[in-house]
């Protein structure tokens, strides 16, 4: 079984990308399961057609301890196994703790026994690894890849230069891995050569350039994945790709993650100024 | 035991600063001094213990909750947070009270607690909050609800004091309920939940209630008294004794009513600086009741106390009661004191607990016959060892600064201004009046002894080694590691099972006891008998 987590700045497209993705897989005959942690609870939305899941928190705060795994695992498009951990209102509380409960929560369900035969587990991340909870998936062993979602723009690329320092402070002591870099196209010039350039500096690869295309829109309107919606689109053809490749894939590293210097420099070289 | 040796105490320093490592040794250096009363020198007091050194000294919350409204007994102390932090700091020994009838409130006994859970610290815990203080009033219906925060509290963020307003809205305004920001975190230690408790006893409490009642016509206030061990019950009969009205005690054997009519006093006395000066300077730029600094702990002291309240009020018939008084007691005390002073001269003492007491209990010591080598605080400021003089001086830092720090002005009503400079000065020179002043600990220590601010456990095992002393002063966390030493350990927090040592008959109580533990042999025992013997190695033939 490989564990995925998916990071990247807020809104740069990681649910998206991610159901996507695990929809191409699902394609492959590959068994995924994912785990939504975005107290938003909408990481699983494309796959589910609605959001029509009731979060671990929720369950774990009704119910009380005794929850069965299928009170919050529901199939989703191709028999994705679909979580969301859940959280607290804007304001309250503490969203950290609560993906740090909902995980150990599903280990001790066995969600991700041998039994369930599962090929993949996708975690998909609120925002940048804000506090010690949203690093949850990536100690411990609980996801040994990482990818992150990018795009030229220059504050999408210091969210992931921040997400690189925190692979390289855990992955010393576990076994954690970047594996690549997720170019989501915002249409910035030059952007696919300026991601190559910057993945080269972190140590990694961009593993797949996703170019914008108005069908994602589309699906997202319909509850739907592109391949789930438009199977015969273009743009189901580089989700597919992209599942092929992170499937494919060997390159993991520990990234060097830029100092700031270095990075508005690249933006620069690459950017701004052509 | 030492007394042929040759003490050198400065030494010490020099010992212990070696074993740290290099940047440690030299934060450590500027809070080990020898003292010299005539050119106090400077400590470093009041800053971050260095991780990974064993600290005495507790936290924001043990500061706010357990020290400062910890004796009180007609206010539902709620502690929001996961059961650990309430339970530990239920006190139902160590801060005594009295209720004066059966039909009054005394919640002491009881350990309050929201025992928040992960879904409280995921969701937030404010609606389990409202629900607690629902519970405690549908059960006790007090007069008064305080509500302490935990860490957690702190870092996901619970709004305490809009959930103390809401919930009072709900109770129509008949019920006083209030929040404190005490995060155990918040501070370097327990000194700033001290100052927090200030600030909200001053807003929620103080000046409430204008009645006067009681039936002596001086009115005092007795701040920084907790009673441990039954130090207040022993200090009120000698007010009562003396025609003196003890308006409010904060905080010991006190009240909610006796706390909102504080300002009806005339006087502050006050006992431990460093946990209620605040409450004393706040009660003087509002009302104008002067306070000045007093010991009640030791004999000597006691009476000085008294006759500077007498002075105060110069009432020639309470002068004469107070002396009469005095030389009463101090008839019984001399008793005592005379026939354990044999056993007790020469002896050394080392003192190191609180903001006060290091100091104070050297007055007893000192009555004694006993010599203290090393004293310090736990969370003394820096004008707790050298004097007030220096708090202009004080750097304000960071620690400091997340410490609310509000601001009091002149109460246009109730305002009355009861000292005139003219009239301070002249009871300065006739009592020692230390009208506003604090000396400090340092100012009452011999040259050369040793002044130590926030020991460490090393430097704890380090001062027995070096010097054996005769007795240490400590509390619970250095008790058995001295003992285990050969030495008798004191705790001076929450007094053993012994006390009350304040006033005079506190005196009495405290030579006993001293005496005791410095005679018994029990301590030359401390190696088991096969540990004595002399053992004869051998290896067998091969």
């Amino acid at each position: 079984m490989r564990k995925i987590a998916i990071y990247g700045k807020g809104g740069i497209g990681k649910s998206t990308t991610t159901q996507n993705t695990v929809a191409g897989l699902v394609e492959m005959g590959k068994k995924v399961m994912i785990v939504g942690c975005d107290p938003k609870a909408d990481s699983t939305r494309l796959l589910l057609h609605g959001l029509a899941q009731k979060t671990v928190l929720d369950t774990l705060r009704d119910e009380g301890e005794d929850i069965e795994l299928d009170d919050v695992l529901k199939p989703g498009f191709g028999n994705t196994r679909c979580v969301e951990s859940g959280g607290p209102e804007p304001g309250v509380g503490c969203a950290g703790r609560g993906i740090i409960t909902s995980i150990n929560l599903l280990e001790q369900l066995g969600a991700y026994d041998e039994d369930k035969k599962l090929d993949y587990v996708f975690y998909d991340v609120l925002g940048d690894v804000v506090c010690g909870g949203f690093a949850m998936p990536i100690r411990d062993g609980k996801a040994q890849e990482v990818y992150i979602v990018c795009s030229g723009e220059m504050m999408a690329m210091y969210a992931a230069n921040n997400i690189c320092k925190s692979i390289a402070k855990f992955g010393k002591a576990g076994d954690v891995r970047l594996g690549g870099l997720i170019c989501n196209s915002r249409k910035v010039d030059n952007e696919a050569n300026m991601i190559q350039e910057f993945a080269r500096k972190l140590g990694t690869q961009m593993i797949h350039f996703v170019p914008r295309d108005n069908m994602v829109q589309h699906a997202e309107i319909n509850r739907k994945t592109v391949i789930d919606h438009a199977p015969e689109h273009v743009q189901a053809d580089e989700y597919r790709q992209l599942a092929q490749k992170i499937d494919e894939n060997k390159m993991m590293v520990l990234p060097t993650p830029l100092s700031i210097d270095d990075l508005e420099k690249l933006l620069i070289d690459f950017g701004v100024l052509n | 035991m030492g007394k042929t040796k040759k003490i050198e105490l400065d030494k010490f320093r020099e010992a212990v600063v070696g074993k740290y490592p290099t940047k440690v040794g030299r934060k450590r250096a500027k809070a080990i001094i020898n003292n010299d009363p005539d050119n106090i020198p400077q400590i470093q007091a009041n800053i971050r213990t260095v991780p990974g050194i064993i600290t005495q000294r507790g936290c924001t919350y043990a500061g706010c909750k357990g020290v400062v409204l910890g004796p009180t007994r007609d206010i539902v102390n709620i502690t929001h947070g996961p059961i650990g932090c309430a339970f530990y700091s239920w006190l139902t020994r160590r801060n005594q009270t009295r209720t004066e009838s059966d039909m009054e409130e005394n919640f002491i006994p009881y350990a309050f607690s929201t025992d928040m859970q992960d879904s409280n610290i995921v969701f937030g815990g404010e609606e389990k909050l409202k629900q607690a203080i629902r519970e405690a009033v549908e059960l006790f219906n007090p007069k008064a609800v305080a509500v302490f925060s935990t860490c957690p509290v702190g870092l996901i963020g619970d709004d305490v004091h809009r959930v103390a307003k809401q919930m009072m809205e709900e109770y129509d305004n008949k019920i006083n309920i209030f929040g404190f920001s005490c995060e155990g975190y918040r501070g370097v230690s327990q000194s700033a939940g001290h100052h927090i408790a200030n600030n909200q006893l001053y807003k929620h409490l103080i000046g409430r209630d204008d009645s006067v009642n009681g039936k002596f016509k001086y009115r005092v206030n007795l701040l920084g008294e907790y009673n441990i061990g039954g130090d207040a019950f022993v200090l009120e009969e000698m007010f009562e004794k003396c025609g003196i009205e003890l308006v409010a005690t904060f905080s010991g054997n006190s009240t909610v009513n006796s706390f909102e009519n504080a300002h009806t006093a005339d006087l502050s006395m006050v006992m431990c600086h460093r946990s209620i000066n605040y409450v004393a300077e706040m009660l003087e730029t509002s009302f104008g009741i002067p306070w000045i600094k007093v010991n009640f702990i030791g004999a000597g002291a006691t009476a000085k106390a008294l006759r500077k309240a007498a002075a105060y009020f110069d009432d020639a018939e309470l002068k004469a009661r107070v002396e009469e008084v005095i030389v009463e007691e101090m008839a019984k005390v001399e008793v005592v004191r005379n026939a354990v002073i044999p056993k007790t001269t020469g002896k050394t003492a080392m003192l190191f607990v609180g903001g006060s007491r290091a100091h104070h209990y050297q007055e007893l010591f000192n009555e004694l016959g006993v010599k203290t080598l090393a004293a310090g605080y736990e969370f003394g400021h820096r004008d707790d060892y050298e004097g007030r003089r220096v708090i202009p001086t004080i750097q304000i830092d960071a620690d400091t600064r997340n410490i609310e720090e509000i601001t009091v002005s002149k109460d246009q009503t109730r305002y009355k201004e009861r000292i005139s400079k003219e009239r301070i000065e002249a009871l300065e020179k006739e009592v020692g009046f230390e009208y506003n002043e604090y000396a400090g600990l340092m100012a009452d220590m011999e040259k050369g002894a040793l002044v130590i601010d926030d020991l460490s456990h090393y430097e704890m095992d380090k001062l027995i080694e070096m010097y054996k002393p005769d007795i240490f002063c400590a509390g619970i966390k250095e008790k058995y590691v001295a003992q285990k030493m050969g030495v008798p350990l004191k705790q001076l927090h929450n007094y053993d099972s012994g006390g009350p040592y304040a006033g005079f008959q506190g005196a009495i109580n405290f030579y006993n006891d001293i005496a005791m533990m410095m005679s018994t042999s029990i301590w030359k025992e401390m190696k088991a008998p096969w540990e004595r013997e002399e053992v004869i190695e051998a290896v067998y033939a091969s």
